[in-house]
């Protein structure tokens, strides 16, 4: 008994703490993204004006996102039944766009990045289920000054 | 010392090549960090120690990767690359690779 009122519990904490802090963040990361809409992220190698480059430099960014309760009980059913897994598909979006925007904000001098990687890690727990709760995920890109 | 990770520095040219440098950190997860990772798994959301941890510990590399060049007199690392595995539970390995020059 106790143990059904603590699983319920935790799907709801899960459900409603989980689906507004998603939402505050993407409302966070839409705001950001207007803001460094100017420095443009591009994934090719050479730069749009190649002769009056200033300097140069590495700049990253990087995420842990973890998702809630609720979202990975749906994903363990998911696994049964088969099909598009939503709630995962919107934490890999958020960490990436997150990432991209942290990448812009160590840029935040520069005129433009080219080259940007997007490299995606998962950090297991290792528990005894073995479900994935969280990604990593790094951007990185060489920053140029005109 | 100048990463980039293309194959160039923009506005110098590379006169000697010096190969393949590169650093790496095994990092395990910190008790505390966990044990908070733990009640973020129900909420959901950023988890901050594991990002800032991953953060150092990706620093620490490129550290370790820079010095390499140095001892080798280079001034440059081009063509950098990133690349994470989890090699042990709750371990993972950052690992950060390059090609060290010398640019005028």
């Amino acid at each position: 008994m106790i143990d059904l009122i603590v699983f319920l519990t935790l799907i709801a904490l899960g459900y409603f703490v989980g689906s507004y802090l998603e939402k505050r963040h993407y409302q966070s990361i839409r705001e950001r993204e207007i803001q460094y809409a100017s420095l443009p992220t591009i994934m090719l190698k050479k730069p749009l004006h190649p002769e009056n480059i200033k300097e140069s430099r590495l700049v990253n960014g990087s995420v842990v996102i973890s998702i809630d309760y609720f979202k990975r009980l749906m994903a363990t059913l998911r696994n049964i039944f088969g099909g598009n897994v939503t709630s995962y598909e919107s934490l890999v979006d958020r960490a990436r766009r997150e990432a991209i925007l942290r990448m812009k904000e160590d840029a935040k001098d520069a005129d433009e990045i080219i080259n940007l990687r997007l490299e995606t890690s998962s950090i297991s727990k290792n528990d005894q289920k073995g479900t994935i709760g969280s990604v990593e995920v790094l951007a990185y890109g060489t920053a140029l000054k005109y | 010392m100048n990463i980039t990770n293309i194959e160039t520095i923009p506005g110098k040219t590379i006169v000697e090549h010096h190969g393949v440098v590169s650093g790496s950190t095994v990092r395990a997860k910190h008790v505390g960090r966990d044990i908070m990772a733990g009640f973020k798994n129900v909420f959901g959301g950023e988890l901050k120690g594991y990002t800032e941890l991953l953060a150092e510990s990706r620093e620490e590399a490129m550290q370790r990767m820079t010095e390499q060049a140095k001892s080798l007199g280079a001034n440059a690392i081009v063509n950098v690359r990133f690349s994470t595995s989890s090699v042990a539970a709750g371990a993972a390995e950052l690992y950060v690779y390059g090609t060290a020059v010398s640019v005028q």
